[in-house]
């Protein structure tokens, strides 16, 4: 094998993080407009609600199979550890996006049974959404690993911590799907939208606040990441830039800013993504692998670098495109049905 | 009789779990990319000719598509995460060499399917038609990508080349012997033409289904030719792609082949077996019929071509025997049938007698028999390569996740036969009423003016159920 004299990783981490959090914010946004999706007024409101995602949901959706398999590429022994260790989580999240992608199709074809394809719309988003949140949850508390396997149970990942970790992503999401209706939406609809992104909002708060104060509790590692002296000072924005975000998302939920309040959650967003990221790193299965030991081989990340460098930009082009054409108001006449 | 205790062998389950999962998957890409390419030449056909009929006609195709392909992109996304779960020891240990390969799957193909999926389906209305054919094409392109890659790794399992070992992993060496593996040409020709073949069967499956009804008489008659045509090429085509890599299978995986014939001794002069019991304990055939001779012809391309036997490997090295024996022979079965169909097309187009009542109820007979192939193919491809995932390097029983328990593999078993029992008997109703409905009601012109129906109008039913 040739060695290469330049170390991918740092880059790989950086494509890595952002496939991640894009995937966070939209399938974010469009698994919140699924479980808001349930508590929409009428028949309409379900389908505008519905019709504002059915064009994307495909393309966001398809960011998961990439940070999956991007992992893989560029972290085998993250992939192997992980996956293994939140087999049920995993599995729930897999079968509810079966019955939640099928949902947009079966909704308008399966007239009978139309209330079982809403149900399974609404719970399939809510029970994946849960289950990343447990996943989020199980993996900062870290696994039990021999060498470079999962040793543990498969039960390990539920811990009253990751539980409310899921609950925490559903109140999140919420949020975020809240946004993207609000911004699609008009009239009585948006109202709606509102009303219910300041639940959601409201949530989020809490679970931010608790979580805050019980990961250091639970993991020493990240509460000496956090309050060793100098690093309180570097990390003290973060808190103060979220505490500022949140003000400012609750303003635009209730003012006629139409927009301001998806950015705000996106902000909301970014700011936990940022604070997890400083908390773990360099950890890619926290506590026993760095990304450097877990990383594939520098021809694997060679390999792939050159193709995704040229691909991604691309793809983030014609998806743009995708979303312009559906840009605006959601209509009622799209479709082929 | 296996016990309680090794029926729940984690290592048993997760085979039987991933069998089921990929058979499902593998479903809905045999109609999907055979789709896709059909409603782009449609699509280009409108373009070019402006003739209605080719709108209509893609816009009724393109309906039961949305409903494949949403299937198909929910039980696909399933895949990629067994490899975690269940198989993680084999992960980590090719992921140098084939992660790259399922990745490029994703960054190639399913971004390109999936940006332009929503304006294929949803933007008839908002773009220019150019730009709504360029859609379709790209659809259609990027469903052929997939298969491109997701061959080439599986076929990198079947006959690895390119790669180094240390200390148990493997790493790449030459990224191009890796992709363009011994046998990736051969299995991803006679799957791609497989695929459309498969499709071609449905298409004119569907139109014969009208015809008998005196329904939709252009449309049909226009798939109806039209398919028959490309099935012309394509039926003599598969045939004689599946001779050529059964050669390469004989050259790379001589095991696997002597299963597939049920050929326990090495012989010159080997008779082909058109139907046996085979008998793996025994290492003998009971109850064969033989043609002497015919085997080694066809294997070897000579009567006298020595063809090595199971009994060269060692017991612990043997693939099943019955089921890759079987599965192949529906598979070849069903590709000689189809050649005589189609060949009793071309007697009746010359008598201009396409459309004789008893040849319709043939088509509609058949239209299912693509998938039956397909799903024969695969598992005398899979099974045969047993006992190993990545052949004659890691076994499949050093592949699966250490940790994992019967338990937890047969409660994820479970709910994986619930949910897909559940989704693809709907699904299947769901492309059967559209096909009912049939493609006249598709509404192919935008509406000019006026408040265009919205998706709930545009269904009577609905409309009358849901109307305020
Ligand atoms: C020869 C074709 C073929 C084969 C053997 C497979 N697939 Fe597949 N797959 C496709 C052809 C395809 C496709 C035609 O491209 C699909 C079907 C519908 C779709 O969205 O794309 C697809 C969908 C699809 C998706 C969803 C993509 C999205 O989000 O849009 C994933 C993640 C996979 N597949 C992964 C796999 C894996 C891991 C396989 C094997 C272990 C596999 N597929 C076998
Ligand atoms: C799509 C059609 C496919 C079908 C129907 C299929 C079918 C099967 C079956 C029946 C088995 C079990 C064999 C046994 O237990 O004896 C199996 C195993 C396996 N296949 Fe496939 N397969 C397909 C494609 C693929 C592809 C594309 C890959 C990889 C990229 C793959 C990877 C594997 C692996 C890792 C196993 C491991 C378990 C085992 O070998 O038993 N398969 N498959
Ligand atoms: C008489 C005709 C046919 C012959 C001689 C033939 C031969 C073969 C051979 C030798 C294999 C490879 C098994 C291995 O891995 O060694 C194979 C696999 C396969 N066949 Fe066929 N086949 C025929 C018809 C068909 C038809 C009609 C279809 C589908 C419509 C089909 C679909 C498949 C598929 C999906 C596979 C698995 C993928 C692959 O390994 O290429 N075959 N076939």
């Amino acid at each position: 094998m040739t060695v290469l004299p330049f170390d991918f990783v740092p880059l790989w981490t950086l494509i890595l993080g952002f496939g991640v959090f894009y995937y966070v914010l939209f399938d974010g946004f469009d698994l919140g407009v699924g479980i808001l999706y349930g508590f929409a007024p009428d028949r309409a409101a379900r389908n505008l609600v519905m019709n504002s995602i059915a064009p994307v949901w495909d393309g966001n959706e398809t960011w998961l199979v990439l940070g999956g398999v991007g992992l893989l590429a560029a972290f085998p022994a993250a992939f192997a550890i992980i996956l293994p260790a939140v087999y049920f989580p995993i599995l729930a999240m897999l079968l509810a996006l079966v019955f939640r992608g099928v949902a947009f199709e079966f909704h308008y074809r399966d007239v009978e049974h139309r209330t079982i394809w809403d149900h399974a719309f609404c719970y399939g988003s809510a029970v994946a959404t849960f289950a990343q949140g447990v996943v989020l949850g199980a993996f900062i508390q870290g696994f039990q690993v021999d060498g470079r396997q999962f040793s543990g149970s498969a039960f390990d990942c539920f811990t009253p911590f990751s539980l409310f970790t899921g609950l925490a992503l559903v109140c999140g999401y919420g949020l975020l799907g809240a946004g993207w209706l609000i911004m699609k939406t008009e009239g009585e609809l948006q109202t709606w939208a509102r009303r219910f992104g300041r639940y959601c909002f409201i949530g989020v708060l809490v679970a931010v606040a608790v979580v805050s104060l019980w990961t250091p509790l639970i993991e020493p590692y990240i509460a000496h990441r956090w309050f060793a002296w100098p690093n309180i000072g570097f990390l003290s924005p973060v808190p103060i830039v979220t505490a500022l975000l949140a003000l400012w998302e609750w303003r635009s939920l209730n003012n006629r800013s139409e927009a301001a309040a998806f950015i705000g959650a996106i902000g909301l967003f970014l700011m936990s993504y940022i604070g997890i990221a400083i908390s773990l790193w360099p950890f890619i299965v926290p506590y026993k692998f760095t990304l450097w030991q877990a990383a594939s081989a520098p021809s694997t990340q060679a390999f792939l670098l050159v193709g995704t460098l040229f691909l991604l930009p691309v793809i983030l082009m014609y998806t743009g495109w995708s979303y312009w054409v559906f840009r605006g108001k959601v209509r009622a006449d799209i479709g082929y049905h | 009789m296996p016990t309680t205790a090794a029926a729940l062998s984690p290592l048993l389950l997760s085979r039987l779990q991933f069998a089921w999962v990929i058979a499902w998957h593998i479903l809905l890409p045999a109609f999907t990319i055979g789709t896709a390419s059909f409603i782009a030449l449609l699509e280009g056909l409108h373009l070019a000719t402006g003739r209605d009929v080719y709108g209509r006609l893609a816009a009724f195709w393109t309906r039961i598509f949305a409903i494949a392909f949403g299937m198909g992109v929910v039980s696909g996304i399933v895949m990629p995460f067994q490899f975690g779960t269940n198989w993680s020891r084999y992960a980590d240990a090719t992921a140098n060499v084939l992660s790259p390969l399922f990745a490029y799957e994703g960054i190639m193909a399913f971004f390109l399917e999936s940006a332009f999926l929503g304006v294929l389906l949803f933007g008839r209305k908002l773009v220019p038609r150019w730009a709504h054919f360029v859609a379709a094409l790209m659809v259609a392109l990027g469903t052929l990508f997939s298969a491109f890659w997701i061959l080439a790794a599986n076929s990198w399992m079947q006959t690895p080349a390119g790669y180094v070992i240390i200390d148990g992993r493997f790493y790449p060496a030459d990224w191009l012997r890796i992709i363009f593996n011994p046998s990736f040409p051969y299995r991803f020709a006679h799957t791609v033409v497989g695929f459309y073949v498969t499709t071609g069967f449905v298409v004119i499956g569907v139109a014969a289904y009208y015809l008998r009804r005196g329904r939709f008489a252009e449309e049909s008659r226009t798939m109806l030719s039209m398919t028959l045509w490309l099935l012309t090429v394509l039926v003599p085509l598969q045939i004689v792609i599946g001779d050529q890599h059964g050669l390469n299978t004989l050259a790379y995986q001589p095991a696997k082949i002597a299963a597939i014939e049920a050929h326990w001794n090495t012989e010159s002069r080997m008779p082909l077996t058109l139907f046996a019991i085979p008998d793996e304990k025994n290492a003998t055939n009971r109850a064969a019929i033989d043609i002497p001779d015919l085997g080694s012809l066809i294997l070897t391309h000579d009567l006298n071509g020595v063809v090595r036997g199971l009994k060269e490997w060692p017991r612990d090295q043997w693939p099943p025997v019955a089921i890759p024996f079987f599965a192949f022979r529906i598979m070849v079965g069903i590709g000689l049938l189809m050649l005589a169909l189609v060949a009793t097309s071309w007697w009746l187009r010359a008598r201009d007698r396409l459309q004789a009542v008893w040849f319709l109820r043939l088509c509609e007979f058949a239209s299912p028999a693509g998938f039956v192939a397909v799903i024969a193919g695969w598992t005398t491809t899979e099974v045969g390569r047993q006992p190993w995932t990545v052949y004659g390097l890691l076994r499949t029983a050093d592949s699966v996740s250490p940790a994992l328990t019967g338990i937890d593999v047969a409660l994820s078993f479970a709910g994986y036969i619930l949910v897909y029992l559940a989704i693809y008997p709907v699904g299947l109703m769901m492309m059967a009423r559209i096909v009912r409905r049939g493609p006249a009601e598709a509404p192919t012109e935008p509406i000019a003016s006026g408040r265009p129906e919205g998706p709930v109008r545009a269904l009577p039913a609905a409309g009358a159920e849901d109307s305020p």
